[in-house]
């Protein structure tokens, strides 16, 4: 029998193990060379601030996450967290849900189609940084603005994507639910909404990446919590040995996130091959 | 005596004339078709015997003529008319039994839905079993065959008792052998039922083989309209009756079934036999014609 090589070539077949040995090697490597750079800056000088030494990477996430302020008595990644996390999922979720509605009545009725398909792409071109400034003034600086400028963000694009999928499913589906006896809105809600639904979390698995970047804006602009806030807050210090581990987290989340969602879709639709 | 024909048939076509733009597709199709037959649609691809479906079944409309169901106007797509497709007749993301009890699931509410659900379940294993599927029932879609997937769509669309069950091309994607199962099965089927079936196919062999009557649809003809009119759409060229001798395969050798093959062929599928329209083969005795003055100059 031919064996397959391990690693070059259209026919290699990596091992199990060796796999995750490969998809580490990046990781690690970034890491090593970090250390390097780090290591060298404080060779030269001791106080550096720009790449802190592992060590007090460490000391600062310690600091960070798992000591509670003397004053307050609460810890300040948590309840960063907690700030970012609670206007991440509600701007998403309303998104989520107004694009998918928005996107399932366009795909199948022709009438409202006609309505509001060009309104939405020219909403989906608006740069929702740009109108960050209205939102303030409008619905002021306080949470209302930050999930407004995530949904705002991120409707469109789902809207959009879901619109496509409706039109990818056959014609002939319809045609068949309406000779088995389902009414226009069982077409639209029992037919065709179930199918869309994990088209409907890959969609949001791609929103996730500008959600953050959309939350992030808005809390460094204005806002007295949250880890886009910190983050920037603390960049007046060059503190890196905050903003690193911070950034780390927010991957870490959205990566998480992202994992969670696709297990959702393969658990609930064991029929949608991906 | 038009109005006679539309309730006295349970599908009745008048006048039907559809085309694409300058495109003429249909050119004055007429046939009725009485109630508890099996019949076969064929013609050379691209000929619009899909198109004529998809027009009786509501999903396209006409652009002139009139279709009656059991005399009453067709329309839009409804209950009274069944379809099974080549392919997507089936839900993906429902498995067997809910694609087979989808129907009565979509016309009762939610309270009479959990009454009867034991009752619907019941009946609709019932068909599986007489599609011989009853131990695929919790499998998806896609992890059945070709022929078993025909065999959930068949079970799911006469589980509603249409009137008329409209079929495209059902056979069309599958390899020989379970073709040849999948019309013995729809006989078998078609004998216990005793169902309207209107059953389009590209296979004339096929088409003689399944009906009791045949409607073979061409653009190989000649009018009085001449042979380079540029208007001139298909029509039903070929309209027999068919001997219903036995569910067996044999029949596909038996002289009469070759002679009829060969004389159907050239009627419908040789493009250098151009029969005139007043002298079509309409020899079934429902079959009726109304050619226009300009068709034919008498």
């Amino acid at each position: 029998m031919r064996k397959s090589p391990q690693l070059l070539g259209l026919h290699a077949r990596p091992g199990k193990l060796f796999k995750w040995f490969l998809a580490s090697l990046p990781f690690v490597l970034v890491a090593i060379i970090y250390v390097t750079a780090s290591h060298i800056r404080h060779e030269a000088n001791p106080q550096d601030k720009l790449l802190p030494t592992p060590e007090k990477l460490i000391t600062s996430v310690d600091k960070l996450a798992f000591t509670a302020n003397k004053r307050t008595g609460e810890y300040m990644l948590w309840n960063d967290t907690w700030a970012s996390l609670k206007r991440l999922f509600s701007g998403i979720a309303l998104a989520g849900f107004v694009g998918l509605l928005l996107g399932l009545n366009l795909g199948l009725f022709p009438g409202l189609n006609a309505i509001l398909q060009s309104f939405l792409t020219f909403i989906s071109m608006i740069p929702p940084l740009a109108i960050l400034p209205i939102l303030f003034i409008v619905v002021g600086i306080e949470e209302t603005a930050k999930v407004t400028l995530i949904f705002i963000g991120v409707f469109p694009v789902i809207a959009r994507d879901t619109y496509l999928a409706v039109k990818a499913l056959p014609r002939e589906q319809i045609t068949k639910a309406i000779t088995l006896g389902a009414s226009h809105l069982d077409v639209v809600y029992r037919i065709i909404l179930p199918q869309i639904m994990p088209r409907l979390i890959n969609s949001l698995r791609l929103a996730i990446g500008a959600a953050w970047l959309f939350l992030i804006a808005a809390e460094a602009i204005a806002s007295s919590d949250g880890l886009g806030y910190r983050i920037f807050l603390v960049r007046r210090y060059l503190a890196m040995d905050v903003i690193i581990p911070y950034v780390l987290w927010i991957t870490f989340l959205g990566f998480c996130f992202d994992w969670l969602l696709r297990k959702l879709n393969q658990k609930l639709y064991p029929w949608h091959q991906a | 005596m038009t109005n006679d024909r539309s309730s006295q048939y349970l599908l009745h076509i008048e006048d039907l004339y559809k085309s694409y733009g300058n495109k003429v597709i249909l050119d004055n199709i007429d046939l009725s078709v009485a109630s508890g037959e099996l019949c076969t649609l064929v013609g050379p691809s691209g000929c619009g015997k899909s198109t004529l479906l998809r027009i009786i079944l509501g999903q396209e409309t006409q652009n002139r003529g009139r279709i009656f169901i059991d005399g009453e106007t067709a329309g839009f797509p409804d209950t009274r008319r069944g379809i099974v497709y080549q392919r997507y007749s089936l839900f993906p993301n429902l498995t067997v039994l809910e694609n087979v009890m989808l129907g009565f699931n979509l016309q009762h509410g939610w309270r009479e839905r959990r009454s009867k659900r034991a009752a619907f379940t019941k009946q609709a294993m019932e068909y599986l079993a007489r599609v011989r599927l009853e131990q695929h029932a919790h499998k998806y879609p896609h992890e059945l065959s070709g022929g078993m997937q025909q065999r959930v769509a068949i079970a799911q669309a006469l589980i509603m008792r249409p009137k008329i069950l409209l079929m495209d091309e059902p056979f069309g994607a599958l390899d020989p052998q379970t073709r040849e199962d999948m019309q013995l099965f729809l006989l078998e089927l078609w004998e216990q039922e005793k169902m309207t079936i209107f059953f389009v196919t590209h296979d004339l062999e096929e088409a003689i083989y399944l009906g009791t009557r045949i409607f073979v649809i061409s653009r190989f003809y000649s009018d009085d309209r001449g042979i380079d009119c540029p208007e001139k759409g298909a029509k039903i060229v070929a309209d027999h009756q068919l001997p219903r001798i036995a569910n067996s395969a044999e029949i596909k050798h038996n002289p009469e079934f070759v002679k009829l093959l060969h004389e159907l062929r050239q009627a419908g599928f040789d493009p250098d036999f151009l029969q005139h329209a007043n002298e079509f083969s309409l020899k079934h005795n429902d079959s009726f014609q109304t050619l226009t003055e300009k068709e034919h100059q008498r």
